[in-house]
């Protein structure tokens, strides 16, 4: 089998499958939906790529990651950043969601319908928490340790759990 | 970048300097924010604002040639496009930096969502990716205005922040989005009547911005070109 004939781009996507996001290694950078699509053409492979948060320091290692999997499969990588559409949490899979949960990390809100969430939405919202899966949780704070968390703590168990933002 | 940039890439520069130079105003409360809550929260959108800088610097670039990291830290200090309103340095003083915080925040949203409307499909789709992150930042702007606004001692502070500020709020925009930021100021903040002033202009930078230039480019000049 030839190294054209390899490079399929579902071969890509499984191999994208198997990257860790570099803050948050639960969850694989294709469950994150930052990669919004792969061309394949000969040895040549484009991976379209959304950044999450554009302050998040992870986004250079996640491109550099792209590219030596697509090297690693003999192929000649471009990874175009597009902004033209951004990444919204609303792309983050369903299994990528339950990983993050089991993690102890709670998985973003749905957008709300306005496209902006408001600070009533964070401090009233039935935000569930990941360890005893309780609704009474409050927002502690709106930033957390890095651009994408905020940290809420849970009256019940009384743990502070971190809670992904919804943008 | 001695000669001016045509008027789409001078408006992304505007927005990128601005963006660059309150990001490292913010940063300066890490480690001495009245709580550590604030310590976090003021970092982190010190680190979101230095991150739309650099998208922004980045789509001036490609019109520009260069990269981010020379439009960010290889011009003269008077070659920057930033308002005065970034430049001042508000560090110890919480009510002056929340007054700022809350007039930016309120005018930075009338001019993202222009961006938002921008023909260029990679300015129009930055600009909601920023709007969306920005309503964290303007959440904790209002929240921290509310809550100073609540006592006495805190709304006199607050207040006094706000207008001295005001005439810098307004030289952060143009034309008709200076009345929208006058009627959305007197919205949400209703404990302060914006007066009728002159606006600090863009153009003229306040004393203390050369100090932050030297610092914000003393490692980029000690090791020019280096690659870490």
């Amino acid at each position: 089998m030839s190294v054209a004939a390899a490079l399929s781009p579902e071969r890509v996507w499984e191999r994208l499958a198997e990257i860790p996001d570099p803050e948050i290694p639960v969850i694989s950078l294709v469950d994150l939906g930052v990669v919004r699509d792969v061309a394949v053409e000969g040895e040549r492979v484009r991976v379209d790529f959304t950044p999450t948060f554009l302050g998040c320091p992870a986004l250079e290692v996640m491109q550099t990651l792209m590219a030596d999997a697509v090297r690693e499969l003999g192929g000649e990588p471009e990874v175009v950043v597009r902004t033209d559409d951004p990444w919204t949490t609303d792309r983050i899979t369903p299994a990528g969601r339950a990983k993050l949960r089991e993690a102890g990390f709670a998985p973003p809100g749905p957008r709300p319908a306005i496209g902006q969430v408001q600070l009533v939405d964070i401090q009233r919202g039935p935000f569930r928490c990941p360890y005893c899966d309780s609704t009474d949780t409050r927002l502690d704070n709106i930033f957390g340790p890095t651009p994408c968390r905020s940290i809420r703590y849970c009256e019940s168990c009384r743990q502070p759990f971190e809670q992904f933002k919804t943008v | 970048m001695s000669s001016p940039a045509p008027p789409a890439v001078d408006h992304l520069l505007r927005l990128a300097d601005d963006e660059l130079i309150l990001g490292w105003r913010d940063s300066e409360w890490t480690g001495i924010a009245p709580f550590l809550e604030e310590d976090v929260a003021f970092s982190s959108i010190a680190q979101t604002e230095i991150g739309h800088a650099r998208a922004f610097y980045e789509l001036a670039a490609r019109e520009l040639g260069g990269t981010a990291d020379e439009l960010a830290f290889d011009r003269r200090p008077e070659e920057y496009r930033s308002s005065p309103l970034v430049e001042l340095r508000l560090v110890h003083d919480w009510g002056r930096t929340i007054a700022r915080h809350v007039l930016y925040e309120l005018a930075d949203a009338i001019r993202i969502a222009e961006v938002k409307g921008s023909p260029d499909p990679d300015v129009a789709g930055l600009g909601e990716k920023i709007e969306r992150e920005e309503a964290y930042h303007r959440m904790h702007a209002q929240m921290w205005a509310d809550r100073l606004a609540e006592s006495e001692e805190g709304r006199k502070r607050l207040v006094a922040g706000l207008e001295e500020l005001w005439p810098y709020a307004l030289g952060l925009l143009e034309g008709e989005a200076r009345e929208r930021l006058t009627a959305d100021v007197a919205e949400r903040l209703p404990f302060f009547t914006p007066p009728e002033v002159e606006p600090v202009e863009r153009g003229e930078h306040v004393d203390e911005w050369a100090a932050l230039w030297e610092e914000m480019t003393m490692v980029r000049r000690s090791a020019p070109g280096g690659q870490w």
